[in-house]
């Protein structure tokens, strides 16, 4: 009996020692932080997708307060997590444009591409472009579909349909990982307004072209003439549309003879 | 006596029995031939040819650019129907060199003619004419021969060793060619000695070619400074750092290279190209090829003009008995699956496997977990810890790959071959040393 006294005492002194050091102990080597950095974490979206180029969301309101990131750094949170931690800063939050979804620019699904071969081997991207002949499809320029952007994503917000990658545009949030992730360089941050873009990557001659995908941008250039505003490029042989000068008026999409520009 | 060998390596079924015994058949192709202008290790050549220029046979087409490239001779006579980017066996668009054949391969002044007093000549002008006569090594890496010849120490160089191990399965050219042309490699090894006075040769063949051991051992009858050496038959015993250790003992290094060692090593059709190229004024026009697989109707062994349409080739070995499932060229160990037949044979090359079963597509359904054996350990002939690599390789932890030595790496396959969960290791090993490259690449071109 007095055995389980004894061990109950030391027990109970052992606590009380063992607190009241830790009670001193977090007096003493108290960190201060910042109370606007607590609240600043609090609008930030939480994902820690590391889009803002942080290496998370704690990293980035921290950077934050000290004023090495911009108020309105977060790409996922945009506009009104932009406002809302500009008046916990007390500073002008600055212009954040027009809030950004990812697009991939091909369109070689299933039934417009031609494959060449089987493969079997390790189920990602990276693993299939740096092969000879660059995976099964005849084109060595698009979308392999093994789904390298599908793990990227932390929003859910790409998956492969039909063999070719494909944005859920209400999901994305333009972090831009699926843009790193990807071994072809296919995906690009197109403003949410804006209405046609080039769906192919294709660099080779439009004759080469025409014998690999039957969506592939020839370089024909028809598109170039069509636009009044001046808004189309052609390099590479590939067309790209200026999305601040175009306006929608689709005449281009009208006149692609491979259309391939289309409504996103 | 035990026969020489390595630690570690794998057994795969040799198969060499489909084309073992069909005697070498020269064979001069119809079409076009075409010739890339990077089939070597470094530089690609730069064309010393235009559109519509008459050509020889023996002809320089493209040139060395820089000290390790090497020349790339036309193998037809014709003219030069186009310069232009092609889809290269490798998979790759490339720059080529197209030339219509006229089917006449007239030859260039002096070619073939025979040199008689290339022992008078001095090694500058030795390595010269291999160099001109655009040699690189055959047995697969083809890394210019000229630049092997021209080590920092070439007093220190005492065995000069013949590859005829020819450790991949299905290929018997260099077999065919050590029983049939014996003299040439002989010869071939004599030029290299004349080069490397205190050096030994030793013709390295693994022990399934009883046949080339006898005769090679007849044609060095009466040479007091070669020897034959029979090794173990295990894969890879061919690869560069095997053979040097099975034949002298010594052990390479992740940085060495064999004449590090005092050994230069050359497949042994690369030697009868430097005996052709010294000793006959004849460049590297053509090299053994063989054709083989369960899908071939009559796998054979061919001396094929470099240039020449795979498929044209595949019709002369009597084309395909049933459709393949899988089309190799090289070895099924480290050789490449091709997409089309309508590709040009390159320097490097040495056999088509076509394949009626994909084993990598059985092996794929059966893939499980890894189960920490340590069997890839134990066979990986270089003495690296696959598994630790495979770990490092998916979590792209490309700092601990490097320090377990990962990218000295051969891609042998020894260990994706032994693997009882068949992982993809070799295809993971390659994807990480390629981008560990291309990192440092970037880095490079950022300072």
């Amino acid at each position: 009996m007095s055995m389980i006294i004894a061990s109950v005492i030391v027990l109970a002194v052992v606590g009380l020692l063992v607190g009241m050091m830790l009670v001193f102990a977090g007096e003493a080597f108290k960190v201060e932080t910042d109370p606007r950095e607590v609240a600043v974490r609090e609008c930030l979206p939480g994902n820690n997708c590391g889009a803002c180029g942080q290496a998370g969301c704690d990293a980035m309101a921290a950077a934050i307060v000290r004023g090495e990131a911009p108020v309105n750094g977060c790409p996922v949170g945009g506009a009104a997590c932009g406002e809302k931690i500009s008046a916990i800063m007390g500073v002008a939050g600055g212009e954040t444009g027009p809030r950004n979804v990812a697009f991939v620019k091909c369109a070689g699904t299933c039934d417009v591409m031609k494959t060449k071969c089987n493969y079997v081997g390790i189920e990602s991207c990276e693993a299939a472009a740096v092969l000879p002949g660059k995976g099964i499809k005849y084109c060595t320029h698009g979308c392999l579909g093994y789904g390298s952007c599908v793990k990227a994503c932390p929003f859910d917000a790409i998956h492969i349909v039909d063999g070719v990658a494909k944005v859920d545009r209400s999901k994305c949030m333009a972090c831009g990982k699926c843009v790193a992730a990807c071994p072809q360089k296919l995906i690009e941050l197109l403003p949410d307004t804006s209405i046609f873009a080039v769906q192919c990557s294709n660099k080779e001659k439009g004759a080469l072209v025409k014998t690999e995908c039957d969506a592939g941008c020839l370089g024909c250039g028809l598109c170039v003439r069509q636009c009044e505003q001046g808004a189309i490029t052609l390099a590479n042989n590939i067309a790209h549309i200026d999305q601040s000068k175009c306006v929608g008026c689709g005449k281009c999409a009208a006149k692609c003879p491979a259309k391939i520009i289309r409504v996103r | 006596m035990r026969t020489k060998t390595f630690r570690g390596g794998v057994h795969p079924s040799g198969m060499k029995e489909l084309s073992q015994g069909k005697p070498i058949q020269f064979y001069e192709p119809k079409g076009d031939l075409v010739f890339p202008l990077s089939q070597h290790i470094g530089k690609p050549a730069v064309p010393v040819v235009k559109k519509n220029d008459p050509v020889l046979t023996g002809q320089i087409i493209a040139k060395a650019d820089g000290f390790i490239s090497a020349n790339i001779i036309s193998s037809c006579s014709g003219k030069v129907k186009a310069i232009e980017p092609r889809m290269t066996t490798a998979g790759v668009v490339a720059q080529c060199i197209v030339i219509q054949n006229d089917g006449k391969f007239d030859t260039v002044p002096g070619f073939g003619v025979p040199n008689d007093d290339w022992a008078s000549m001095t090694n500058d002008e030795i390595i010269q004419k291999i160099m001109d006569a655009g040699v690189i090594g055959l047995g697969g890496a083809g890394f210019p021969t000229h630049v092997k010849m021209r080590p920092r120490n070439p007093e220190e160089i005492d065995y000069i060793i013949a590859n005829g191990a020819e450790c991949e399965p299905y290929i018997t050219c260099d077999e065919r060619l050590m029983i049939e042309h014996s003299d040439w490699i002989v010869a071939g090894i004599k030029v290299v000695q004349k080069l490397f006075p205190h050096a030994k040769g030793i013709i390295a063949i693994e022990d399934n070619k009883p046949e080339a051991i006898k005769a090679m051992q007849a044609a060095i009858s009466g040479e007091s400074n070669m020897e034959i050496m029979p090794l173990h038959t295990k894969f890879p015993q061919g690869g560069e750092r095997n053979l040097v250790h099975a034949v002298t003992n010594r052990k390479m290094e992740s940085r060495d290279l064999p004449a590090n060692l005092g050994c230069i090593v050359d497949n042994v059709a690369t030697l009868t190209a430097i005996y052709h190229a010294v000793c006959c004024n004849e460049p590297l026009v053509s090299k053994g090829f063989t054709v083989t697989g369960d899908a071939v109707a009559e796998p054979a062994n061919f001396m094929v003009r470099i240039g020449t349409d795979i498929s044209e080739l595949l019709e002369a070995a009597g084309g395909l008995k049933t459709q393949p499932k899988k089309v190799i060229i090289g070895g099924p160990m480290m050789g490449m699956a091709i997409t089309s037949l309508n590709r040009p044979i390159a320097k490097s090359y040495n056999a088509l496997v076509c394949m009626t079963e994909d084993p990598v597509e059985k092996a794929f359904e059966q893939m499980t977990n890894c189960i920490r054996c340590g069997r890839c350990v134990r066979v990986c002939p270089v003495g690296l810890v696959p598994q630790q690599m495979a770990v490092a390789g998916q979590r792209k932890d490309y700092a601990k790959y490097e320090k377990i030595h990962g990218l000295d790496c051969i891609a042998c396959g020894s260990c994706t071959f032994i693997c009882p969960a068949k992982r993809p290791l070799t295809q993971l090993f390659q994807l990480t040393k390629k981008e560990i490259m291309a990192q440092k690449a970037a880095a490079a071109a950022k300072k």
